[in-house]
């Protein structure tokens, strides 16, 4: 075991993590722990764009921009916290494109903008063009950008190293700290892929920033390492996470296979169209259409599937049709995507419609953190010097649907927003004393998951988990779907405590931590399922047939999920409240 | 149900809607780096297959049905990450991004690290070196003058001049199918000259003379022979030679 002592430790090396590392290393010493290489992070993944009131190709400002967070969000949003990443927005891609990201251009050399859904002109009169992008790689661009400024100040990255802990001055997994308390963080667990050696990292301050869990799910956008590590680690160590029952799916995933087409695509032109070849959205969404929100749209492919409208031999997807467009223009707008059709489908763009169909993409909750990324253990109280940005954590900007593009601004503000408050920690807070053996919990996981001589394949839970979310806590919800869920992930849950792996190596054995990763998944989704069950109304992501409208007056609340000892032994999930932030904007109904 | 029963296989073809699936053999080049006498050989592995899997979804279904001992990268699954670049059927490419049904099923296909860089167990190599590469070349907007208080002005003819060498991930398919690469461990490579192309070509940046002193270098660009293996085996499909071309070229009349 080796023990290392860094100022900041930031766990994670995608777009909030590397933000976060600019910044904080400026100022503090400062390590980055990532299990993959920085520049495999699925930020690259990330297409259509980054929305800032920029005004450089119509009038627009920031205020317009928290408006169509907050009510894209269900009003579930945490007002204040929207206004921050709106106004700071403008400043968040002038700093990119200093830092030499590639915007595409306007004629005058200004940052080129694109319409994308649910971001309007004053207050939802029409779509308004507030994407700053780089074609339909965005994401790339930020991620090669954020990586090179990292290597400019040479950055310390520890690369394939899994955090598997994370250590605090108090045990809050019974719940019996009370409020008020001074809590503290004082450092992390890390595994080393390469060697199998475990290394305690000790730091005053540490940054979550390691992603979604996709991976829950069957049909995903997400990276096979989108696993929920962060939220998973955080949970299990007694920090609340919040409103984890909102999961956004993505319309357009490819048919069959998740993988992500942008809504980019509709952006420039893009139809969606069923098997009539009706331009459906006109029904469901008649002033904005195929640019409603994400919710709105995969609520409404899904139902035109169920009632018989949808394409194919199996009349179980919609058509993308991009036909009408200029090859020239999709050439330059759109090129990855269209060639994801190509290769992944066999599907030519240009003139045949794409089949489409909705992909679980997105995280709306994850830690719950303050405007400055400070991580709540409770509705009040901070720990000190731990801190979320990103996917892992719920600021609340996101709320019951996050609006495309602003994944990639959140990482932005909020990631540069937990560098400077991390490193701001470190320099005032007193060293913590690590607690007695900080290995010996993750020692012992490893050794059980890779001695138990024989036992359940990981494939098998981990296949039969996401199936289970797939079928029962999708786009569509109700009472018996999420019972049938919550029984079948408490089942998986006793089965994961039997599996065992094959690879009974120290060195490179990803045999091992694809089971240490499906016990993540395993937790977050009984997290998720527990929320939504509890929440009896529709919002946002979160539908439920059975309660098919949304209730402000029963459930305009953040739901806060503990993970705690249950009376039978195990763990069970206990489910509080959180008062949504109010500023500006009343709750009004949702139409576009 | 009688008809299934007595003749199953007939009605499992007819199927309605039924994915056709066909079997596939992987040839796998393996090594365990802790084994009593560690030494590469080949092993085997024959799963069934559907027509829109890729060598990957083969690669993952051995892994999590055979043999969880085989190692590999991977992360995106879809030709972004970089993470799964390999030797498959003598040609680097993205195991993501391979088609079994493009690759002649009825023959084993063929799977090993990428040449040049140590192995470290299976088809994972050590990338340190290829990074080590890339960080020499500054890659990374060298900009002079006062900040500006909004964004830099750059024409669209300005952007698309470096467009192509934008769309690296630093996969290593072409530095790794480069003959020099694998006689020379020394030689930059073609990732590393990409990534100066970015910057050099960037109406923005004003590091060019370092970088091309830097890959003035007797390891630098003047190494590439010009075989166009790189171009071939870019996932992203960047026109790496012509790449190297330009920057050689800008090396003698220095205008970029």
């Amino acid at each position: 075991m080796q023990t290392h002592q860094y100022d900041v430790v930031i766990v994670g090396a995608g777009g909030a993590g590397m933000r976060a590392a600019l910044e904080s290393s400026t100022r503090a010493r400062t390590a980055v722990l990532t299990k993959l290489y920085p520049t495999r992070s699925h930020t690259g993944a990330a297409q259509g764009g980054m929305c800032a009131a920029l005004a450089n190709v119509e009038e627009d400002n920031w205020e317009w921009h928290t408006f169509d967070t907050v009510k894209g969000g269900d009003y579930l949003v945490d007002q204040d916290a929207a206004e921050v990443m709106a106004k700071e927005a403008i400043d968040a891609v002038i700093d990119l494109e200093r830092m030499g990201l590639p915007f595409n251009r306007t004629p005058e050399g200004r940052i080129d903008q694109r319409r994308f859904g649910g971001h309007t002109r004053n207050h939802g009169e029409a779509a308004v063009r507030r994407s700053c992008y780089a074609a339909d790689r965005t994401g790339h661009m930020i991620l090669q950008t954020l990586y090179q400024q990292c290597v400019k100040q040479d950055v310390a990255f520890f690369n394939e190293f899994y955090v598997l802990d994370v250590l605090l001055t108090h045990d809050l997994t019974s719940g019996e700290v009370a409020d008020g308390e001074q809590v503290q963080v004082s450092g992390v667990v890390a595994y080393e892929l390469a060697t199998g050696e475990i290394h305690v990292f000790r730091a005053k301050s540490v940054v979550f920033a390691t992603g979604g869990a996709g991976k829950i799910y069957k049909t995903t956008s997400n990276a096979h390492t989108l696993t929920g590590d962060g939220m998973a680690l955080a949970l299990r160590r007694g920090i609340p996470l919040e409103d984890m029952e909102f999961f956004q799916f993505h319309p357009t995933g490819l048919a069959g296979l998740g993988i992500l087409l942008s809504e980019a695509a509709r952006g420039e032109g893009g139809i969606l169209r069923n098997s009539d070849g009706e331009r459906f959205m006109e029904r469901y969404a008649p002033t904005i259409k195929d640019l409603a929100p994400r919710d709105m749209v995969a609520r409404a492919m899904a139902n035109e599937v169920r009632e018989g409208r949808g394409c194919g031999p199996d009349k179980d997807y919609v058509l993308l049709d991009l036909t009408h467009l200029e090859p020239a223009h999709i050439d330059a707008k759109l090129p990855d995507i269209t060639e994801f059709a190509r290769t992944y489908l066999g599907v030519e763009p240009y003139t045949e419609p794409v089949p489409v169909y909705p992909t679980a993409h997105y995280a709306m909750g994850g830690i719950p953190t303050t405007i400055d990324a400070e991580v709540l253990r409770n509705n009040t109280d901070v720990v000190g010097g731990l801190f979320a940005a990103g996917e892992v954590a719920c600021v609340s900007v996101h709320g019951a649907n996050r609006l495309g593009t602003n994944s990639l601004l959140d990482i932005n503000v909020f990631g540069k927003r937990a560098g400077i408050a991390a490193a701001r920690y470190a320099t005032e807070a007193p060293w913590v004393d690590l607690p007695e053996d900080p290995a010996g919990p993750v020692v012992g996981e490893i050794e059980r998951l890779r001695d138990q001589a024989a036992g359940e394949r990981v494939a098998d839970v981990r296949r039969e988990l996401q199936e289970t979310m797939d079928a029962n806590a999708q786009v569509f919800r109700t009472a018996d779907s999420l019972t049938q869920a919550m029984d079948d992930v408490t089942s998986l849950k006793k089965r994961f405590a039997a599996v065992s792996v094959q690879d009974k190596g120290r060195r490179f054995n990803t045999d091992l931590l694809e089971a240490v990763e499906l016990g993540f998944l395993v937790d977050l989704a009984e997290v998720v399922v527990a929320g939504a069950l509890a929440r009896e109304e529709s919002r946002g992501g979160h539908f439920r047939e059975d309660f098919p409208t949304r209730d402000d007056e029963k459930f305009l609340h953040h739901t806060m999920a503990y993970q705690r000892p249950a009376a039978t032994g195990g763990t069970e999930i206990v489910l509080d409240h959180k008062p949504v932030t109010m500023t500006r904007y009343q709750p009004m109904e949702r139409k576009y | 149900m009688t008809a299934v029963l007595e003749n199953p296989e007939a009605d499992a073809a007819t199927e309605v809607g039924a994915v056709p699936s066909f079997d596939v053999t992987l040839r796998v080049r393996r090594f365990n780096p802790e084994a009593d006498e560690p030494e590469a050989y080949w092993e085997e592995f024959t799963v069934t297959a559907y027509g829109t899997d890729r060598v990957l979804d083969a690669l993952h279904k051995v892994k999590w049905e055979t043999d969880g001992s085989l190692t590999f990268r991977r992360s995106c699954a879809h030709g972004i990450c970089g993470s799964d670049a390999m030797r498959i059927n003598g040609r680097n490419r993205l195991a993501c991004k391979a088609l079994l049904k493009d690759l002649d099923p009825a023959k084993p296909i063929v799977v090993e690290p990428i040449k040049g860089l140590p192995v470290i167990k299976d088809l994972v190599v050590d990338m340190e070196p290829f990074f080590a590469s890339y960080r020499e070349i500054m890659p990374f907007l060298v900009a002079g003058g006062p900040e500006p208080s909004a964004e830099r002005r750059q024409s669209p003819a300005e952007r698309e001049r470096y467009d192509d060498t934008t769309k690296c991930i630093l996969c290593a398919a072409c530095t790794t199918s480069c003959p020099v690469f694998w006689t020379d461990g020394q030689y930059f490579g073609p990732a590393a000259i990409v990534n100066a192309h970015r910057f050099i070509f960037d109406s923005r940046d004003e590091g060019g003379a370092q970088r091309l002193e830097i890959l003035n270098d007797k390891e630098g660009v003047w190494r590439c022979r010009t075989v166009f293996n790189c171009s071939e085996a870019c996932p992203r499909g960047i026109e790496v030679t012509k790449a190297i071309q330009e920057v050689k070229r800008a090396m003698i009349t220095r205008a970029f």
